[in-house]
């Protein structure tokens, strides 16, 4: 009799069918990985088994946990195996906990609730359990806030109520999807401990087939409610004989067939200060020798391999138009020593605040049709560095300059020529749209940056042109935001930002809200779209398989300093920098995590 | 926190001024002489002069002003041009009436719409939710000096529990003056309470939203746990806002009400001193009643502070 058990659980929302007939169990000490893609009922799961599902549901089959029929259980005893015997650990660590309570209290509110202990020992369980979680007393008291604690550490909180019971089960759905990799390796770290020395089981959502590798004893794959494959992972996950399971691997692991358009010589590794730039504008192999730099080391002829690298067919005549225009002209984007301070907090009435550099003197290059990743955990400074490119927010010292024009300097209205060649892909493909509006508007936003007005008809079809770039038709332009899925908003989002022709555009983690098969296609377009119009990115993202798949460069990104800058391969493989080197450390490997699996099921 | 109120309260001083050269300005600008006014319309020049003089009324703009101010600041609001009192003894006089008046209104709109609000949120989409909110739309499209007139035909002339208008002073003891505020504090509360009431469902409907209340009940705390002790709290901050800025209302409010129910009460006098032109009179009670809103605004805040911890950190 295994720990939890689910039979042919149908469950139906209004008149949606979410689950349909889903079969799962859970020993005690087994880790279960729970995968799919959004949509396919695997959090509903995991609110179905702790009976926390929307008023409007309706169960059917049976989910027994520990001798307990859940879902005809009375109310009462619901309450009292939640928090005692299953615990919850959710996804955004942000706000998964009361903003007005200490932790403290969040903790120990919970085994007082179970318990009847008083107050005193409540305490004093609720201290032990955060110590556990790797927050001790002389930096996390009892009695601090949500909000003076990072993303990571909310997470502990939670994962310490979560646990502070010792229960026998414990969900976790996709608990490290909101956090940065090395944050992502630590909290895995902890849960697997935590599973380990107390016999929990675990049943562990997430998209992330790596992360379910290296974390679960068997897996369970759902597909549109439906549970698709089961068992062992390493089997399951090596042999892929069911397709969907084939897919979501390779789609998971995909890289998108791209040679490179620019490929610059190689550089020296970048050392401190004044070398920064040195490195940076130097690899630049167009720069006129001495000019920018102080010694003239770089070099100084044009990159032979640029356009002849690409696979098929002879150099095109653009291509040879542009490496010449390039070779005259110089990088399309040069920083340099940039440096962006933030007012610090007033500690008291008469001290001067100290400010906070967010950025710290970067310096580098990049050049038309080249695509740059910057990686770095979160809170590095990458994203304000991506502010200050596209104009948005200037730095406190130091140059930008966008094709050849300080942007630092220029106001508002001088700015308008830089943004029409210079673009950007958020993040959150549902957050970026305005719902009230048509995707014929919203595409056309950028075209007002334009200089001569193009008309009504003009506007449509270079709307109509855009969105075929992107894979979308015509006739998408009179519908809104929210007849799309998240895969087809991104691509209105990078049709939206190729309308206006840009040279650069700047994607801030442009496909991490996306499902791995919508997250392979919108790769597949990126790097479709700069082979076939030249565009330069600067991908801003912490996932590194992102940064295998797309760029030519990379730049590692720590503490508002770049550390670390080369090819995308090298670097990816051979870290130098510390913080390189714990990022790809901490990086989800499929390959890798099964490797290990294999290994350990051979000892 | 003592920078945060350091802060609170020079922002109170000087929307006080502004409030003040507003108040004065506007004052000057109506038309009605003051003098005149008093004399009537048949007065000699001679003494129409005189009194003028006496008055300070021809002193320059910015002396009246500076004069006017320089003696609020001890006190001092003037004499009343029709009464011929001084202006601290009529507000001190009407203040014991409307004080009270507005302290019930305010703790009875509170303590009937917070929990209705909680209620109907607890409930939502079923009946109890559908009532409770139905009551409270009727309750903010009823003017209320109608629903005063209904309270005093139901309760005062056909039920003769409570006098229908008019006010007994304290010196008889405590309840024949609360008896006579009874009915003027429902029918001011009445508005307020149903916004308050929609205000607080719609903030604990989207407090009860938020993830954390279901960590909270992912820890076993039952939902009404969870309502009271986790989202009640998150739900203040912008009742606290209403509940502020309400008061203003509130005041104004009993201007109407007190001339209802004949309730010798600040609105009443302003009201008198506006149609008298004695303007004196009118600068004194509302710099009070800015004065008044201005102190509710701080105290607002420094409720935030405390049911907010992200904000103390601010402050």
């Amino acid at each position: 009799m295994s720990l939890l058990e689910i039979e042919k659980l149908r469950l139906s929302i209004g008149n949606f069918e979410v689950l349909r007939g889903v079969d799962l169990h859970i020993d005690q000490g087994e880790v279960l990985g729970l995968v799919g893609e959004s949509g396919s009922g695997k959090s509903m799961t995991a609110l179905t088994l702790m009976r926390l599902l929307p008023e409007l549901a309706r169960t059917s089959g049976r989910v027994t946990f520990d001798g307990i029929d859940i879902l005809n259980a009375p109310e009462a005893a619901m309450n009292k195996l939640r928090g005692d015997d299953i615990g919850m650990v959710f996804q955004e660590p942000m706000t998964a906990l009361n903003p007005v309570k200490t932790i403290g209290e969040q903790v120990a509110e919970g085994i007082r609730w179970h318990t009847g202990a008083n107050r005193k020992d409540a305490e004093n369980r609720a201290r032990t359990m955060l110590d556990r979680v790797g927050l001790p007393e002389a930096k996390f008291p009892l009695s601090r806030y949500p909000h003076e604690l990072s993303g990571g550490q909310r997470q502990r909180v939670v994962i310490a109520i979560a646990c502070a019971l010792q229960p026998k089960l414990l969900v976790a759905d996709e608990p490290t999807t909101a956090l940065d990799v090395v944050l992502q390796a630590q909290i895995l770290d902890l849960l697997r401990d935590l599973v380990d020395e107390r016999k929990m089981g675990l049943l562990l959502i997430s998209h992330d087939l790596a992360v379910v590798a290296d974390m679960a004893d068997r897996v369970t794959i759902m597909r549109h409610g439906e549970v698709m494959d089961t068992g062992e992972t390493a089997r399951i996950l090596t042999e892929k004989k069911h397709p969907y399971t084939r897919q979501l691997a390779e789609a998971s692991m995909h890289v998108p067939a791209r040679t490179p358009r620019f490929v610059p010589p190689p550089l020296s590794p970048p050392d401190k200060g004044e070398g920064d730039a040195d490195a940076a504008t130097g690899s630049g192999s167009s720069v006129p020798g001495g000019k920018l730099i102080g010694k003239s080391s770089a070099s100084t002829s044009p990159s032979p391999s640029w356009g002849g690298a690409r696979g098929g067919g002879a150099p095109s005549q653009r291509d040879a138009a542009q490496s010449s225009r390039n070779a005259q002209t110089g990088p399309l984007l040069v920083l340099e020593h940039v440096t962006r301070d933030y007012a610090g907090r007033r500690r008291s009435f008469f001290s001067k605040p100290e400010p906070f550099r967010a950025v710290r003197g970067v310096s580098f290059a990049l050049h038309e049709g080249q695509s740059m990743a910057l990686v770095g955990r979160s809170g590095c400074g990458k994203s304000t560095l991506a502010r200050m490119i596209l104009a948005l927010d200037r730095p406190s010292s130091g140059s930008i300059r966008f094709a050849g024009e300080e942007l630092t300097t220029k106001s508002e209205a001088e700015l308008r020529p830089s943004r029409r060649n210079m673009q950007v892909v958020f993040q959150d493909p549902y957050g970026s749209f305005n719902p009230r509006h048509k995707v014929e508007r919203l595409v056309a936003e950028p075209l007002h940056l334009l200089e001569l007005q193009p008309s009504r008809n003009e506007k449509r079809q270079m709307v109509a042109q855009a969105l075929a770039e992107v894979g979308l038709s015509t006739a998408d332009m009179d519908k809104y935001p929210h007849e799309f899925s998240g895969g087809q908003r991104q691509r209105l989002s990078i049709a939206r930002a190729l309308i206006t022709r840009p040279k650069l555009i700047v994607a801030d983690e442009p496909v991490s809200a996306l499902d791995v098969s919508i997250r392979a296609q919108v790769l597949d377009l990126f790097a479709d779209l700069n082979q076939r119009l030249g565009v330069a990115y600067l991908f801003i993202t912490h996932d590194l398989m992102v940064a295998r798949a797309i760029t030519d460069q990379v730049m590692v990104m720590h503490e508002g300093e770049i550390v670390e800058r080369g090819d995308t391969a090298a670097v990816l493989d051979g870290p130098q920098s510390e913080a390189g080197r714990m990022l790809v450390a901490a990086s989800p490997d499929l390959d890798r995590a099964l490797a290990r699996r294999r290994a350990a099921a051979s000892i | 926190m003592t920078l945060f109120l350091t802060k609170r309260i020079a922002i109170g001083v000087l929307t006080l001024l502004v409030a003040s050269i507003v108040v004065f300005s506007i004052m000057e600008i109506l038309p009605g002489d003051p003098a005149r006014i008093m004399l009537g319309m048949n007065a000699a020049p001679e003494a129409l002069a005189t009194l003028r003089e006496q008055m300070g009324l021809n002193v320059p703009l910015v002396e009246r002003y500076a004069n006017w101010i320089a003696g609020m600041a001890v006190g001092d609001f003037g004499n009343s041009y029709t009464y011929r009192s001084p202006v601290i003894e009529l507000i001190a006089e009407r203040a014991i009436v409307s004080l009270p008046l507005a302290v019930i209104s305010l703790v009875l709109s509170t303590v009937i719409a917070i929990p209705v609000g909680i209620f109907a949120a607890a409930r939502r989409g079923r009946l109890g939710d559908t009532v409770s909110m139905g009551t409270a739309q009727i309750g903010v499209a009823i003017p209320n000096f109608w629903f005063a007139l209904l309270l005093i035909y139901v309760f005062a002339v056909w039920l003769r529990l409570v006098p229908a208008g008019g006010f007994p002073g304290w010196a008889g003891g405590i309840w024949p003056g609360v008896k006579a505020l009874i009915l003027p504090s429902i029918a001011l509360a009445l508005p307020q309470a149903a916004i308050l009431a929609r205000v607080t469902r719609s903030a604990m409907l989207e407090v009860l939203g938020e993830d954390y209340i279901r960590t909270a009940r992912a820890k076993g705390m039952p939902r009404r746990y969870v309502l009271w002790r986790h989202a009640l709290r998150n739900a203040m901050i912008p009742v606290l806002t209403i509940l502020g800025l309400q008061f203003a209302f509130l005041l104004a409010g009993t201007i109407i009400i007190e001339n209802v129910f004949y309730l010798p009460g600040l609105g009443r006098l302003v009201f008198q001193a506006i149609t008298q032109r004695d303007l004196i009179v009118v600068e004194g009670v509302v710099m009070l009643l800015v004065a008044s809103v201005v102190l509710v605004n701080i105290l607002v805040d420094i409720a935030y502070a405390m049911v907010d911890p992200r904000l103390r950190a601010r402050a």
